[in-house]
């Protein structure tokens, strides 16, 4: 254990554990775009910035990749952190200016207007879409492609990506809804990552249930019997009570 | 069967590039670099195949592709002019010389002529400030480069493939 001071509260926290994770466990507000529990930090967004004194000397940082150290005094709040945070939150909503989520952290900081030139795009490449696909489903179907402003997030040669087993992770996670599944007739689609498969419907009443593609990946993880994976929750539930009433009235 | 043959000539090569960098996935750029000094550009089936052989993941290797501007995915011209336009090299003239080219050899940056002979590209920064302005010929370097010795240089070149 080690201990902080976060906005002059002191805190002890597991060694290694990054500033934002600590502050979080306080309930000390800080915005973070792209962080998620569980993947790795990536220091995109920079929103999470806060100030931190080492001997003496003070300095900006991101939260979400700087590991807590004895002694560290951090400020969530001061006006240079407070002003900084402000001039990125401009910077994003220019760049996502019709994007609603990003419109709404802007207002909650209390941002209204961009001095900056206006686009309209809606993925802010906080990279949680590739790293959850990387780290936890282990496909990396999709990564990020060209540099600069040409940066963007996509499928290998934005063909439909060959890893991909459509479960939607990547949509889940975006922070700003950039990424949108569309559940059609016959097929799952993520047209941003130009995912496109088939899926499978419940043996028993019909109803869509998952993509093709992530019931043989579940299958190949799991040793669990065929018959599940072609039935959808409610008729499961169904067919249980059926069992059990089977079985009551037996007895 | 003209195009399998293609296909397994161009494996072979591959393998080659492969087996030299020791099949090792941390070597990938140098793989790409050997990849893309033999063709010109990077073969989307050589890719695919690399991820394949070198088993990481075609994601990865796409975005090292369209990373660095040293690599291509579309076939280049036969002679490559490569204009910097970092920030040193465009004070002092970069984006003229790019122009001057393109109106004189009738090429968009990014793209080749009609005949395919010439490639048009540009680049942000190469390292060699001091020698700005900078433009890349066939590999070759040329500094403190004005535009009517440039022009020397590429008809010098495209002459030789006339004759
Ligand atoms: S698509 Fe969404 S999750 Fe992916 S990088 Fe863009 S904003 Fe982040
Ligand atoms: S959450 Fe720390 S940089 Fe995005
Ligand atoms: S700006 Fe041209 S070499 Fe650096």
């Amino acid at each position: 254990m080690v201990n902080i001071t976060v906005n002059s509260q002191i805190i002890s926290v597991k060694e290694k554990t990054y500033i934002l994770e600590a502050a979080k466990k306080q309930s000390i507000d800080i915005p973070a775009l792209c962080w998620q529990p569980g993947l790795e930090p990536h220091g995109a967004c920079r929103l999470c910035l806060v100030e931190i004194e080492k001997s003496g000397r003070k300095r900006m940082v991101t939260s979400c990749n700087y590991p807590v150290e004895e002694g560290l005094i951090v400020r969530t709040n001061t006006e240079e952190v407070v002003k900084t945070r402000k001039i990125i939150i401009e910077l994003l909503l220019a760049r996502c200016s019709t994007n609603k989520k990003i419109q709404e952290l802007a207002e909650k900081y209390g941002v209204t207007e961009s001095r900056f030139e206006k686009k309209e795009e809606d993925c802010i490449l906080c990279g949680l879409c590739v790293r959850v696909c990387r780290e936890i489903i282990g496909k990396e179907a999709i990564g990020f492609s060209g540099r600069g402003i040409y940066r963007k997030v996509t499928s290998p040669f934005e063909q439909p990506p060959q890893e991909c087993i459509g479960c939607g992770s990547c949509a889940f996670l975006c922070p700003t809804g950039a990424i949108k599944i569309e559940n059609g007739l016959n097929m799952r689609k993520i047209a941003e990552i130009n995912c496109e498969i088939p899926l499978v419907f419940c043996q028993y009443c019909g109803r869509p249930i998952a993509p093709l593609r992530q019931i043989e990946f579940l299958k190949e993880k799991t040793s669990l019997p065929e018959d599940i994976f072609y039935t959808c929750a409610e008729c499961k539930r169904k067919n249980y009570a059926r069992r059990l009433i089977a079985m009551s009235s037996k007895r | 069967m003209r195009e399998k043959e293609y296909l397994f000539n161009n494996a072979n090569k591959i393998d080659e590039i492969l087996v030299k960098h020791g099949m090792n996935r941390s070597r990938i750029v140098a793989i790409m670099q050997d990849i893309q000094n033999e063709f010109g550009y990077l073969p989307e089936k050589n890719l695919k195949y690399i991820s394949m052989k070198l088993q990481t993941p075609l994601s990865q290797i796409y975005s090292i592709a369209t990373f660095y501007r040293a690599f291509s995915l579309k076939p280049r011209g036969k002679h490559l002019v490569t204009v910097c336009l970092g920030t040193a090299c465009h004070v002092r003239g970069g984006a003229r010389i790019v122009e001057s080219i393109q109106k004189m050899f009738d090429v968009k940056p990014g793209e080749k002529t009609k005949d395919g002979l010439l490639s048009l590209e540009t680049v942000n920064c190469l390292g060699a400030c001091a020698l700005g302005p900078v433009v890349v010929v066939d590999g070759k370097y040329h500094g403190h480069i004005t535009i009517s010795r440039l022009e020397r240089i590429v008809k010098g070149i495209l002459n030789e493939n006339k004759k």
